[in-house]
């Protein structure tokens, strides 16, 4: 007789792993909480007439005091050169939990409501539910599944042979990277021959996130201003901390997510509400709760089906940017002993804390003279509607999280007067008349919002003004730019339409797409921005400003890549597995998908946890490794790398590639066999063009790397 | 003025719409046709409905009746198109448009690049003909047709991911449950029949003295029919023991669990009682059985839905619990409070479904806000022993799900498992000339006594069923597991015969549609098996749909006609035959019911075995079993 196990045990052990680690959504929570899931399990075999198991035999096993996996795998598998393959195709069949379970253990802190488990507990349930299966169908009469198993033919641990076909599909992947590269390296190279010289009576300098989605407004504030100069570096503006909304439970990270803060930093806001919504409320699915609701709730439902047809807006299934840190509000951004409450985080930073964030912002971005009177910093952040990937949409150097709290709180800590006396001891000399101002960008909707405005001096008031008239001259066109990979937006819209429908689209309860996020993602530039000033890159880089003229050491290329690589890396490459193969790697198509325990997303109720993205979000991405580009002498981040090996690690095991750009030859070095070579590649004429809008006219696909000549 | 002729047009707005939806061809720059298709037949419906029941409502209110159109006549059998008007049409109507209205309008950004898109679209248009028609039904024939649609259309869109295992897996599931309800159905016709000896409309159901008058002398079978509709009522509304399907039918895209799952589909057992409500609304024992139904439904699926940790399961088993109350509503006779709480619960719903993806950023930020360590439930009150034996019942939905299995299809395939020994041979040839001597048997019969004849149509039934019962549990070879699905029509065609008046032209209606589609599917399904010999049999899914794509629809089809589907004369044929079963000749009925649920079940089988699932071939990216 023939015997499903994985149909048998799987329904059970999903649900029971998913009921314990449910974060809210249940209305009776898992009876033991405060145990490990294992102990829990245990807790309630011998407190309870109905057991988990089938058989008494399965559940005494669960009692035995030498209970490991070994010992199960014994009773199940008995040969034990069959072990290790055994689990991983055990693990490996539901990988969504498994990983899951994996990530909670060496992470706890990410669940609110904290729960002990261990991939060993959970292996060990799994088994045990096995087991209790095959007691079940045969009693005694089954004999270890490893007995029947044939090792010789098929060895997972085997190492994997060199075959022809790998070396073909290595050339042909490099072949389909380097043709895009060649055109990028062909633009760079001759953007480093005609750039121009630098600007005079600077009007304002902007700070964005070295995201790819800035580059694009970055470019358009250029255009409309052309005395503007613009910077780029990782959004989280150098504070490694957590964030605190005002009246929140949590602390949530607002940095790199490998990064382990050791601050946090607090929203204080008096008049803050938080709306609810009775359609999520739990009691509407209680009988007579449910009785009621569904008589007078129900109708309003249908009214409300309605409404959000005819005209979308902001609802509580609404993740709006701007809702993580609120205009009215402040931060507490100065350490004082006298106040602090939290026992795990410093609240607030010191003087000297505060002086190295600022003075390493600009300095690895080579902002240390020629201040324009008026500096911004912005953050940026997504707004979206219905949809559970939205972390996914917001800043990659803040967690996911809008980077507002950090922009504000880097501006006003430049903005003090204390941190410029000490920068000033410091070299770094900001004049008395630069006023600094937090912002945030929604990538989403293309709109920003200013920080603290009525700060700002008198005199600098009208300067804003106009300046804020720059800004939306340049979203308005940055929206332009960004719709084109919109479907459903035609191409020749004008302008204004155009904006107000993409604004649209992060309200939309049914839109899959609010935008697309990082897909196409595929550069990192490193240098100045005279080199991708005038290039078109079609938002396809990270850009971090970065002069190697005040960096000979590489002391400040080091801190880039440090923050940078890791986060730039992630983010390709989670692309880039997604898109090779969506089914396994990334998560399938949004349309079924489910909530569950408010930790995953499963396809109907039955599934496993999803990995990766899903198909909507990188359906237009071409599956490249990202080329990181370094303007610098080679010698400086050979030395680099070879000093920082969490840095090299990326690229000498190919996960990205690395070319430098020697400054004073205009010479490209491949980075190959952990060596800086020359890199041998005939560069392409590079493709004109006199505005980026008439570009965008003629195509949804990705567009040619082009220079943009404004006469 | 007589407006009820324009009935005809909510069943022709949603025909024609699925038509043209047909013809239109399957690329991306179509979406938007598709969309707009719906987008206008539920648009016009509901414009129509509204102005229509304004119009209803402010002239009485009357109960209206439309005499449609007989398909067919003979000298004691009629099938005749009903449609029927009443409060519980317009709720149902109203609430339909407006859903798949808005379903449809939403869809079209939902669906967007979605691959499947025309399939999507012409599916939902044709899930609200079958709605329609089953809301307007004026008899059980014509109600019939339309539960039918709503089931295949069901199975298609659960399935939508029909390459994916777990999707179509659940979708055979839940047709197989669908098709328990439907024998309800079938035999609730049966014993109509022969209680009013002609195709009762729901009108004259409404008129008290004539029920009361023929349930007078025919108690046993006025508890029959309606325990056959409880039974229908409840296998479709997701009622004890039925109730697990709800929640495992949640697997096609996010708009289309909305419409079916949450809110109009599953309401429709409630509709059914509502409609026969006349008839069994003075048998006290039946309002009793109906009360308790829902009571226990209600307590039971309220636990489960307690401890659900995913948000769409979670809606699911509340829908339930509310509909469950609703059954006791009818109990006591509340027919209005009945309908309003089927539109709210239906809109609550479907709106709470469309917004649960929303769930993860509404309860994380509510958490993060408003959290508290250890939120109490009311069941912390009880003893812990009670609480864990409660919660793990919960966890595993009071073992229904096994239940089901266990008791229905783990018996069917331990009962075909004992007929393995029947081979295509053996059959083949003894089929053939017993088939033969049978027939000539019962043209010239002088010499069997009439007694023994009267045991023939039991054995042909049966014969008919074992049939079914080892298609069902065949694996090797598909296209053996056909042919005896396609011959156990004939024995059950003989089995009548052998009773009084059934003549041939009867039969001939009964069989061409077997016949042609008969013939259809074993040429297709012959066809595959050249085309795929290494992948062609019913030990797995194989997902050929991916390459062969117009041998999958075409496969569909001839399943549908095989089964009796309203596309065919053999639809009409399954009623006639049933007319001729007399009242006393249960097992007969009993026979022909278990073939019908057991053979629709084995070719949604075979279809989805052979066509649908992961890909056997991976030249291609396919997901996990467990995606």
């Amino acid at each position: 007789m023939h015997i499903n196990l994985d149909k048998e045990v799987f329904p059970i052990l999903l649900r029971l792993i998913s009921n314990y680690l449910d974060q809210g959504i249940s209305i009776w929570h898992f009876p033991i909480v405060d145990k490990s899931f294992l102990e829990a399990i245990k807790h309630i075999e011998n407190n309870s007439k109905e057991s988990l198991f089938r058989t008494k035999k399965a559940k005494d096993l669960l009692f035995e005091n030498d209970l490991s996996i070994t010992k199960l795998l014994k009773l199940i598998v008995g040969k034990e050169e069959c072990f290790e393959h055994y689990l991983f195709d055990q693990q490996f069949a539901h990988p969504g939990w498994s990983g899951m379970v994996a990530v909670l253990e060496s992470n706890p802190k990410l669940l609110f409501d904290k729960r002990k488990i261990t991939l060993n507990d959970f292996i060990i349930i799994e088994l045990l539910l096995e087991i209790d299966v095959l007691y079940d169908k045969y009693d005694d009469l089954w004999s270890p599944l490893g007995y029947k198993a044939n090792l010789e033919s098929y060895n997972l641990f085997k190492e994997i042979e060199d075959k022809e076909l790998f070396t073909v599909y290595k050339i042909w992947q490099e072949a389909y990277e380097w043709t895009y590269y060649q055109d990028v390296l062909s633009g760079l190279s001759y953007s480093f021959n005609n750039q121009n010289t630098t600007i005079n009576d600077t009007s304002f300098q902007a700070f964005f996130c070295i995201d790819d989605r800035e580059i694009s407004l970055r470019q358009h504030l250029e255009l409309v201003d052309e005395k503007c100069e613009t910077f780029g570096t990782p959004g989280h503006y150098n504070i490694v901390a957590y964030y605190q909304p005002d009246k929140g439970k949590f602390l949530t990270k607002v940095c790199p997510a490998p990064l382990q803060p050791k601050h946090v930093l607090k929203e204080i806001h008096k008049g803050k509400t938080i709306k609810r919504d009775l359609h999520f409320s739990r009691k509407t699915h209680s009988m007579f709760w449910g009785f009621i609701y569904s008589q007078t709730l129900g109708f309003l439902s249908g009214l409300n089906l309605f409404k959000i047809m005819v005209s979308p807006n902001y609802s509580a299934g609404t993740n709006y940017s701007f809702d993580h840190m609120h205009k009215d509000a402040s931060l507490q951004i100065e350490y004082n002993p006298k106040k602090q409450k939290n026992k795990e985080y410093q609240e607030g930073f010191t003087i000297e804390e505060m002086t190295d964030i600022v003075e390493s912002i600009l300095r690895t971005t080579g902002l240390t003279e020629n201040f324009a009177k008026l500096v911004y910093f912005i953050g940026h952040g997504a707004s979206s509607t219905n949809n559970p990937y939205y972390a996914g949409y917001g800043c990659g150097a803040c967690s996911g999280r809008p980077g507002s709290a950090n922009a504000r709180a880097a501006a006003e800590m430049a903005n003090r007067s204390d941190i410029r006396s000490s920068l000033e001891k410091r070299g770094l000399k900001i004049p008395n008349e630069t006023w600094f101002i937090g912002g945030l960008h929604d990538t989403t909707r293309d709109e920003v919002a200013f920080y603290d405005e009525e700060l700002i001096a008198d005199n600098l008031k009208n300067a804003h003004q106009e300046n804020l008239a720059k800004f939306q001259k340049a979203l308005v066109n940055n929206a332009k730019e960004r719709a084109r990979r919109f479907d459903n937006i035609s191409l020749s819209l004008n302008k204004n339409k155009n904006y107000e429908l993409v604004k649209k689209r992060s309200l939309k309860l049914f839109e899959i797409r609010p935008e697309y996020n990082h897909a196409t993602n595929t550069l990192f530039i490193v240098g100045r921005r005279g080199l991708t000033k005038n290039l078109f890159l079609d938002r396809r880089a990270f850009l971090n400003s970065y002069d190697y003229k005040q960096d000979p050491t590489g002391d400040l290329l080091a801190t880039i890549l440090g923050a940078g690589a890791g986060v730039c890396a992630g983010i390709n490459l989670e692309y880039y597995f997604s898109r090779v193969d969506n089914h396994r790697l990334g998560a399938g198509s949004k349309l079924p998908q489910n909530i569950v325990g408010l930790i995953g997303v499963s396809n109907g109720v039955e599934g496993d946890l999803r990995t990766g993205l899903p198909y909507q979000m990188v359906e237009i991405h071409d599956p490249l490794r990202l080329m990181t580009i370094i303007e610098q002498k080679p010698e400086v981040v050979l030395n680099v790398l070879n000093n920082n090996q969490n840095v090299k690690q990326w690229y000498a095991n190919g996960w990205m590639n690395l070319t430098v750009l020697d400054p004073n030859t205009g010479d490209f070095f491949n980075y190959k066999n952990e060596e800086l070579v020359p890199l041998q590649i005939e560069l392409n004429s590079v493709n004109s063009i006199t505005n980026i809008e008439q570009i965008c006219l003629t195509s949804r696909e990705n567009l040619p790397v082009s220079f943009i000549n404004k006469n | 003025m007589n407006i009820s002729y324009i009935i005809n047009y909510f069943i022709f707005i949603p025909a024609i719409g699925f038509l043209i939806s047909l013809l239109i061809k399957d690329k991306e720059g179509n979406e938007k046709i598709f969309a707009r298709i719906l987008e206008v037949s539920a648009g016009l419906s509901l414009l129509l409905s509204v102005s229509f029941i304004g119009y209803w409502l402010f002239h009485g209110m009357e109960t209206i009746n439309l005499k449609e159109l007989t398909l067919y006549k003979t000298h004691n059998y009629e099938f005749v198109v009903d449609f029927f008007f009443d409060a519980t049409t317009a709720t149902y109507l109203l609430v339909g448009s407006m859903i798949t209205f808005l379903v449809g309008k939403y869809s079209v950004y939902y669906m967007h690049r979605e691959e499947g898109f025309k399939r999507f679209f012409t599916t939902v248009l044709l899930f609200f003909l079958g709605y329609n028609i089953t809301i307007f039904a004026g008899n059980f024939e014509t109600l019939f047709i339309g539960w039918e649609i709503l089931g295949i259309t069901s199975f298609l869109l659960i399935a939508f991911y029909r390459l994916r295992y777990l999707p179509v897996k659940n979708a055979v599931r839940v047709f197989g449950i669908y098709r328990i309800g439907d024998v309800g159905i079938l035999m609730a016709m049966w014993a109509s029949h022969h209680l009013w000896h002609e195709n009762i409309t729901f009108l004259k159901l409404n008129n008290y003295d004539l029920v009361h008058d023929h349930l007078a002398g025919h108690t046993w079978v006025g508890v029959f029919i309606s325990l056959m509709i409880l039974i229908a009522a409840a296998a479709k509304s997701a009622q004890l023991p039925f109730s697990s399907w709800l929640s495992r039918a949640m697997e096609g895209p996010t708009p289309s669990s909305a419409i079916f799952y949450g809110s109009l589909s599953v309401h429709f057992g409630v509709f059914l009682l509502l409609r026969t409500y006349p008839f069994w609304e003075s048998q006290t024992s039946m309002r009793i059985l109906i009360g308790v139904l829902g009571l226990f439904t209600a307590i039971v699926t309220e636990s489960i839905a307690r401890v659900q940790s995913n948000i769409k399961s979670q809606i699911a088993y509340a829908s339930v619990a509310q509909i469950g109350i609703m059954f006791i509503e009818i109990a006591f006779g509340l027919k209005y409070l009945v309908l309003f709480h089927f539109a709210g619960n239906a809109f609550l719903r479907t709106y709470q479904l469309l917004v649960s993806p929303s769930t993860v950023s509404y309860l994380l930020r509510d958490q993060f806000y408003h959290y508290q360590p250890k939120q109490s439930s009311i069941e912390d009150t009880y003893s812990s022993k009670l609480k864990h034996a409660l919660y793990y019942m919960s966890m595993k939905e009071f073992y229904l799900d096994v239940i089901i299995n266990k008791l229905v299809f783990k018996n069917i395939k331990k009962l075909g498992g004992y007929l393995n020994l029947l081979g295509i041979k053996n059959i083949l040839y003894s089929f053939i000339p017993f088939y033969i001597i049978s027939i000539y048997i019962r043209l010239n019969n002088t010499f069997i006594p009439d007694e023994i004849i009267a045991l023939f149509p039991f054995g042909f039934a049966f014969f008919g069923l074992l049939m079914v019962l080892r298609a069902f549990s065949e694996r090797h070879q598909p296209r053996f597991a056909w042919i005896l699905l396609f011959l156990n029509h004939f024995w059950v065609a003989l089995a009548i015969s052998f009773n009084d008046d059934f003549d041939l032209e009867e039969i001939g209606i009964y069989l061409s549609g077997v016949i042609v589609f008969g013939a259809l599917g074993y040429y297709l399904l012959t066809r595959l098996m050249k085309l795929e010999p290494n992948h062609f049999s019913l030990y797995q899914y194989y997902g050929h749909v991916k390459e062969h794509q117009t041998l999958s629809i075409a496969f569909l089809i001839s399943c549908l006609g095989l089964m009796g589907f309203p596309i065919t004369y053999t639809f009409i044929g399954e009623d006639v035959i049933y007319s001729h079963i007399r009242v006393n000749e249960y097992y007969l009925a009993f026979f022909n019911a278990s073939s019908y649920i057991v053979g629709g079940i084995a070719l949604v089988r075979i279809y989805a075995r052979l066509f649908l699932g992961n890909h056997i071939k991976t030249y291609h990216p396919t997901p996990l079993k467990t995606a």
